[in-house]
C-alpha cells in the first residue's frame, strides 16, 4: 500500500468516487462467485430444479457486467489519478524554479514513467481489495456447510500469506539486485548502441558485439539461478492451494461413502474452497507489477511532496509590492554582500557579492567556466535565492517583490535556449503574446529573419525536438528574437550569446545585442572581446568572488589575465 | 562466427521452448484433471460404493494436487530462460546488423532507447503471448476432447466457448489495440514533448513569464491521452466482461445440455467443472491480444530497422589493406544524402603523407561530410577516394577505417571508467602511452581530478562539451592512425582552453597526415593547405598567407575573427 497515493486518492474526488466504484464492482463480482457455487452445487446435485439455471445464468451476467464495470472504472481511476500527479509533479517543478531537480529524469517520470502506476491502480488495489473481503465470506459461507472443510480451510489458508512473505522476505534482497542488473543490461545495451559511431571510428565496433552476448550470457545465468529460487514462492503458493484442494476433496469423498454428508454440501464445499485462496494468489501474482508503481510513486512524491525547502530556490513571491510597475526607467541594481549556495555543494557559487549596476549602465561578466557567471544571471532571475545578503532593485529587496512583475521587466538570453516543439512565431513570441508583425519585426532586428524565411514553412514551421533543425547560431538569434519581442523590458540578462558560434553567426548576434542593448540596463556575461567591448564596464567573478571590478572605461583592463 | 552460431542458437532455442510449452500445458491440464477427479470422486462417493472404487481417484486427486505447482515451476523456469535467451540473441543481432548500417530513419535518443525496449518484446512474446497460447490450446482441447467422451452435444458447447474466450476476444483486443495505438502513440510522442518543453525550456519559461500556458499544454496533452486512454480500458473491459460471461454460459450450457440428454449425475458434475476450470488458461489470452499487437509492432519495427542498408556496398573481392605511410587522393568527389541537394559536390584535395590540410567554412558547408566518405560511413556518388593510388571502395571498409580515422562529430562517453574510456581507442595501449595522449589533450588535470576508474556517462559522472572533446581528442592520438581525422576539435571548448588546444594540436600533429575540419581560423598558418567548402564545393583553397590577401569567405572570417579578439 502507498500511503500518499491512497491519500492522493482519497483528496480528489473524481478519483476517489472511480476507485471505489472500481473495488466495489471487483469485491461483489467475488462475492457472487459465492452464490454461483451454490446454485451450481444445487443443480449439479439435484437439490434444485433445472429451472435454477436462470438465476445461474443471471448470476453470471450480473458478474460479467460487474467485471466490464471494474475494468471501465479502474481505467478512469488511473488516467484521473496520473494527470492529478502529473499536474502537481509539473506544477512543483516550475516553482522549484530551473535550478533544482535533475531534468533528464523528471522528463522521463512525468512522461512514461508514471504509466507504471497503471498495474498497481487496476490490477493490485482491486486484488487487495478482493482479497480482504472474498476469503473471509468464502470462510463464513463455509462454516455454516461444513465445518471439518472449514477448519482446513481456515488452517491453511494463512499458509499462502505466509509463505509468500517468507519466501519473498529470503529472496528480496536477491531479487532486487537481479532487476537492478536487468535495468544495467539494458542501459548497458543502449549505451553501446549509442555510442557505435565512436565505437565504428576506433575498429572497436565489432569486438563489443562479443561483449553484448557475453554480458548478455552472464546475466541470464544469475537471473536464471535467481528465479529458481524467486519462482519457489509461486510454487509453494500453488502447492498450498491445490494441496488444501486435496485435503478438502478425499475426506468431504469419505464421509459422503459413510452417508455422513449431502452431496449438495460436498459439492458446495468443492466449488467454494479454491475460492478462498485465489484472491490471496492473485495479489501475490499482481505484487511484483505493482512494486515498479510504487517506485514510481515514491519518485514522485519525493518531487512534489517532500516539503522541503526550495533553497535556494526562488523567493516566494507575496502580491505586496510590484517593483514599481509604472518605473519609466530602468531601475538601480544593487547587491549588497550576496552569497548563493547550491543544496548538496560544498562550496559557495556566489560569495559575498557586491555590486550597483546604475540604471543604462552596460556590464560586461567574465571569469572562467564555472566561476558563478551564470548563477549571477540566475540570482537576478530570482532563479536562485541568496542565502546571505540580499539584492536590491530600485532600493527594494527581490525578495519581497512580485517575481512575476519583476521578470516582466526583464529579457533573458540564456547560454543554451530552450526552442521549444511549436511553431518560430510561437517560439519568439514565447510570453509576450506578441502578433505576426512584432514577431517579424523582431526576428529582423535579431539577424534571424534571413533564415526564417529560408525554413520550409518561414515563421510557421514547427521545430523539432528540442529545436534540433536550427543551428546553434540560428537558435541563439531565435533567443534573441525573444528579447526583442519585449520592448519594455529594462534590464537585459544575456548569458554567453555568441558561446558556439562561427565567425560570421557571432557578428550578427553581436550588431544584433548592440541595437537591443541601447537604452536598457544590460548584464552580459562573456567570453568573447567583441561582446566585452559592447560594455561600459567589465567586473570579473573568479571561484565566486568578485575581483577587480574595473572602472568604467577600462573595458579591456582584465583582458591580459584572463584565463 | 555468428553465421554458425545462430542455428545451434536457434535449435537450443526451439527445443526450450517446446519443453516450456509442455510444462505449461501439463500444469493447465493436472489442473483441469484435478477438480474432473475431484468432482468425480465426490459424486461417485455419493452413490456410496464401495471404498476401493474410489481409491483411484483419491490417489489421481492427490497426485494432479502436487503435479500442477511442480509443472508450472518448471514452465516458469523453462520460459524464462528462452526469454532471456532470445531476448540476447535479438540485441546481438540488432546490434549486428546496425554495424554497417547507415544513418537510421529516426533521430533522438528517445527513439534510440524505444528501439533498445522493442527488443524486450520478444521477451513478451514468448513468455506473454506464445507460451500461454500453446498451453490454452492444449487445454482447450483436452477439455474438448474429453467431454465428447462423456456427451458430444456438451462438447460443442463448450468448443463454442473455448473458441469465443480464446480465439475471438483474443482477436478482437489484438485489432482494437493495433487500430488504438495509431492514436494513442503520438499522443504519448506529444505529451513527452510538452513534458520536455516544460523542463528543460524551464529558465526560458520562468523568464518570459510563459509557464502557466506551457503546463496547461502539457495538462491538454495528457486530458487527450488520458480520454484515448480510457478508451482503451473501455474495450479491454468489454473483454473482460465478455469472457467471464462465456465462461458462466459455457457451464450453464453444458449443464443444459447434460439434463436434456439426461446424463447420470457422476459425469455431469466431472462434465460441468472441467469446462469451469478449463477456461482458466484461456481467459488470460485476451490481455495477451493486446500486448501481441503491441510486441508484432515493436518486432516489425526491428525488422525495418535490421533491413537498413549498409552505410556502403563492401567490395567482393578486397584489397589488400593499405601499407602506412598513405597517400589520400581526393578526385571530383560528390556525396549526397538522400535526395536532397549534393553534399559534397566536386571536391578534390590530397593529403600526401605528412602534411596537413585545414577545410574551413559555415556549418552545412560539406565538412563533415568529407571526413565520413574518407572514413566509409557515407557511399560517394561519383568521383572517386585513392589510397595510395587505389580506389578506396576496393578496401574493407574496416580496413580504411583502421587507418584514417580520429576525432569525430558527436564522440560519446560511455558509462565506463576513465582509463576504459580511453583505452577503446587503444586496448593495448601501455600506462605511458595512456598518460602521454590525456597529456597532449590537455586532459591531465581533469583525469587527475577525476580519477582514473571513475565511472563516467549517464549514471556517473556527468562530462561537460570541453572535457569531452578533449576525451575524444586523447582517443584519437592514442589511437594514432596513419590519417588523423579532427572534425571540429575545439568545438564547445571556451576561448583560452580552444586558443591552448588549438595551439598544442597542430603542435602535436607536426610531421603527421592530418585533415582538420575547423570552424577557428587562428594558428592555420601553419597548415599546409586550407580548403573553404561552401555548399559542397570548393571555393578557395591555398595557404593562410595567400587567402588572407584574398577577397572571398576566408578574409571575412578571418576579419570578423580578428574583430572578435583583441584589437
Amino acid at each position: 500500500m502507498h500511503k500518499d497515493l491512497l491519500r492522493l486518492a482519497r483528496a480528489e474526488a473524481a478519483v476517489r468516487l472511480h476507485l471505489a466504484a472500481c473495488l466495489g464492482a471487483a469485491v461483489a463480482a467475488g462475492l457472487l462467485v459465492i452464490v454461483q457455487a451454490e446454485l451450481l452445487a444445487g443443480v449439479l446435485s439435484g437439490a434444485f430444479a433445472v429451472a435454477a439455471l436462470f438465476p445461474l445464468a443471471l448470476v453470471v451476467a450480473a458478474r460479467g457486467l460487474l467485471g466490464f464495470g471494474q475494468g471501465v472504472f479502474a481505467g478512469r481511476t488511473a488516467t484521473a489519478l496520473k494527470s492529478v500527479l502529473r499536474r502537481r509533479l509539473l506544477s512543483r517543478f516550475q516553482e522549484l524554479g530551473p535550478a533544482s531537480y535533475r531534468s533528464g529524469e523528471l522528463v522521463t517520470l512525468a512522461g512514461r514513467g508514471l504509466d507504471a502506476l497503471d498495474p498497481y491502480l487496476t490490477g493490485y488495489l482491486p486484488a487487495v481489495a478482493v482479497a480482504g473481503v472474498v476469503p473471509v465470506a468464502v470462510l463464513v459461507r463455509l462454516f455454516a456447510a461444513d465445518l471439518q472443510t472449514a477448519v482446513i480451510v481456515l488452517l491453511t489458508l494463512p499458509l499462502i500469506p505466509v509463505f509468500g512473505a517468507l519466501v519473498g522476505w529470503t529472496t528480496k534482497a536477491v531479487t532486487e539486485r537481479q532487476w537492478r542488473a536487468l535495468a544495467r543490461l539494458g542501459g548497458h545495451f543502449l549505451d553501446v548502441v549509442r555510442g557505435l559511431p565512436t565505437l565504428r571510428a576506433f575498429g572497436r565496433a565489432r569486438y563489443q558485439a562479443s561483449v553484448i552476448r557475453e554480458v548478455a550470457e552472464a546475466h541470464r545465468a544469475a537471473t536464471m539461478r535467481t528465479l529458481r529460487v524467486a519462482f519457489l514462492s509461486s510454487l509453494v503458493l500453488e502447492l498450498v492451494a491445490s494441496l488444501s484442494l486435496a485435503l478438502v476433496a478425499v475426506p468431504v469423498g469419505l464421509r459422503l461413502l459413510s452417508g455422513s454428508l449431502d452431496l449438495h454440501t460436498a459439492l458446495l464445499v468443492l466449488l467454494l474452497a479454491p475460492e478462498a485462496y485465489l484472491p490471496l494468489r492473485v495479489m501475490g501474482t499482481r505484487f511484483h507489477a505493482a512494486m515498479e508503481g510504487v517506485a514510481a510513486a515514491d519518485e514522485a512524491f519525493a518531487v512534489i511532496g517532500d516539503g522541503r525547502e526550495p533553497s535556494p530556490g526562488p523567493a516566494p513571491s507575496p502580491r505586496g509590492e510590484t517593483a514599481g510597475e509604472a518605473a519609466p526607467s530602468p531601475p538601480e541594481i544593487r547587491l549588497e554582500g550576496v552569497t548563493v549556495r547550491y543544496p548538496g555543494r560544498e562550496d559557495a557559487a556566489l560569495r559575498d557579492v557586491s555590486l550597483v549596476i546604475a540604471p543604462g549602465e552596460r556590464v560586461a561578466v567574465v571569469g572562467p567556466s564555472g566561476a558563478g557567471k551564470s548563477t549571477l544571471l540566475h540570482l537576478l532571475m530570482g532563479f536562485v535565492a541568496p542565502s546571505e545578503g540580499r539584492v536590491l532593485v530600485g532600493g527594494a529587496d527581490l525578495a519581497s517583490l512580485d517575481l512575476d512583475a519583476w521578470r516582466r521587466r526583464l529579457a533573458f538570453v540564456p547560454q543554451r535556449p530552450h526552442l521549444f516543439a511549436s511553431s518560430v512565431a510561437d517560439n519568439i513570441a514565447l510570453g509576450s503574446g506578441a502578433d505576426a508583425g512584432r514577431v517579424r519585426a523582431a526576428a529582423a532586428a535579431a539577424q534571424a529573419a534571413e533564415f526564417v524565411d529560408g525554413l520550409p514553412e518561414g515563421y510557421d514551421t514547427v521545430l523539432g525536438e528540442r529545436g534540433a533543425d536550427l543551428s546553434a547560431g540560428q537558435r541563439q538569434r531565435v533567443a534573441l528574437a525573444r528579447a526583442f519581442c519585449r520592448p519594455s523590458a529594462e534590464v537585459l540578462l544575456l548569458d554567453e550569446p555568441t558561446a558556439r558560434l562561427d565567425g560570421r553567426s557571432e557578428a550578427a548576434v553581436i550588431e544584433a545585442t548592440r541595437r537591443l542593448a541601447e537604452g536598457r540596463t544590460a548584464i552580459i556575461v562573456a567570453h568573447r572581446p567583441a561582446m566585452i567591448d559592447l560594455a561600459d564596464r567589465v567586473v570579473r567573478v573568479e571561484g565566486g568572488r568578485l575581483v577587480a571590478p574595473a572602472g568604467a572605461g577600462s573595458a579591456h583592463a582584465n583582458e591580459g589575465t584572463t584565463t | 562466427m555468428t553465421a554458425h552460431l545462430g542455428p545451434v542458437r536457434a535449435a537450443g532455442t526451439t527445443r526450450r521452448l517446446v519443453l516450456a510449452a509442455l510444462a505449461g500445458a501439463a500444469a493447465d491440464l493436472a489442473g483441469v484433471a484435478l477438480i474432473a477427479s475431484a468432482a468425480w470422486l465426490i459424486t461417485r462417493a455419493a452413490e456410496q460404493p464401495p471404498l476401493a472404487a474410489l481409491s483411484v481417484a483419491i490417489v489421481a486427486v492427490r497426485a494432479f494436487a502436487t503435479t500442477r505447482g511442480v509443472f508450472r515451476y518448471g514452465e516458469r523456469l523453462a520460459g524464462h530462460d528462452v526469454a532471456l535467451r532470445a531476448q540476447a540473441g535479438t540485441r546481438e543481432g540488432l546490434y549486428e546488423a546496425l554495424i554497417p548500417a547507415g544513418p537510421l530513419p529516426q533521430r533522438g535518443a528517445d527513439l534510440l532507447s524505444r528501439m533498445v525496449d522493442d527488443t524486450d518484446a520478444v521477451q513478451d512474446l514468448l513468455v506473454r503471448c506464445l507460451l500461454p497460447a500453446a498451453a490454452a490450446l492444449v487445454t482447450g482441447v483436452a477439455a474438448v476432447i474429453l467431454a465428447g467422451f462423456l456427451l458430444p452435444a456438451a462438447a460443442l458447447v463448450l468448443a463454442a466457448g473455448l473458441l469465443v474466450a480464446g480465439l475471438l476476444l483474443p482477436a478482437a483486443t489484438a485489432a482494437a489495440a493495433r487500430r488504438r495505438s495509431a492514436t494513442i502513440a503520438p499522443a504519448r510522442a506529444e505529451l513527452a514533448a510538452r513534458v520536455a518543453d516544460l523542463v528543460h525550456g524551464a529558465a526560458d519559461l520562468a523568464a518570459y513569464g510563459a509557464g502557466g500556458r506551457a503546463l496547461s499544454a502539457a495538462m491538454a496533452a495528457d486530458g487527450r491521452l488520458g480520454r484515448l486512454e480510457r478508451g482503451q480500458a473501455w474495450i479491454n473491459a468489454v473483454a473482460l466482461g465478455i469472457g467471464m460471461l462465456a465462461q458462466g454460459l459455457t457451464v450453464v450450457g453444458v449443464v443444459l445440455a447434460a439434463q436434456a440428454a439426461g446424463l447420470a449425475r457422476v459425469p455431469a458434475a466431472v462434465l460441468a467443472l472441467a469446462a469451469l476450470v478449463s477456461f482458466e488458461p484461456v481467459l488470460p489470452l485476451a490481455a495477451a491480444g493486446e500486448r501481441f499487437s503491441g510486441v508484432l509492432a515493436a518486432l516489425r519495427r526491428l525488422r525495418e530497422i535490421r533491413a537498413t542498408p549498409p552505410a556502403v556496398t563492401e567490395p567482393a573481392d578486397p584489397a589488400p589493406p593499405p601499407e602506412p605511410p598513405l597517400t589520400v587522393e581526393v578526385r571530383d568527389l560528390v556525396v549526397r544524402h538522400g535526395g536532397r541537394e549534393p553534399a559534397l559536390d566536386g571536391v578534390s584535395l590530397t593529403l600526401t603523407p605528412g602534411r596537413r590540410v585545414a577545410v574551413v567554412g559555415p556549418s552545412g558547408a560539406g565538412k563533415s561530410t568529407l571526413l565520413s566518405a574518407l572514413m566509409r560511413t557515407v557511399e560517394i556518388e561519383s568521383g572517386e577516394v585513392l589510397v595510395n593510388g587505389v580506389d578506396v571502395r576496393r578496401y574493407r571498409s574496416d580496413d580504411v577505417r583502421a587507418r584514417i580515422t580520429g576525432l569525430t562529430q558527436d564522440p560519446y562517453v560511455f558509462q565506463a571508467s576513465v582509463r576504459d574510456n580511453l583505452r577503446l581507442a587503444g586496448p593495448e595501449a601501455t600506462a605511458e602511452e595512456l598518460s602521454e595522449a590525456v597529456r597532449r589533450a590537455r586532459l591531465e588535470a581533469w583525469a587527475e581530478r577525476t580519477g582514473w576508474d571513475t565511472v563516467l556517462g549517464e549514471d556517473g559522472r556527468t562530462v561537460s562539451g570541453g572535457q569531452l572533446q578533449r576525451l575524444a581528442l586523447a582517443r584519437a592520438l592514442l589511437f594514432d592512425p596513419s590519417v588523423l581525422l579532427l572534425d571540429e576539435p575545439a568545438e564547445a571548448l571556451d576561448e583560452e582552453t580552444a586558443d591552448l588546444l588549438m595551439a598544442d594540436l597542430l603542435d602535436a600533429t607536426r610531421g603527421r597526415t592530418t585533415l582538420l575540419v575547423t570552424h577557428r581560423l587562428r594558428g592555420l598558418e601553419q597548415v599546409d593547405e586550407i580548403v573553404v567548402l561552401e555548399a559542397g564545393r570548393v571555393v578557395q583553397r591555398g595557404p593562410h598567407a595567400d587567402l588572407v590577401t584574398a577577397p572571398g569567405y576566408y578574409r571575412d572570417l578571418w576579419e570578423s575573427e580578428a574583430m572578435t579578439r583583441q584589437r
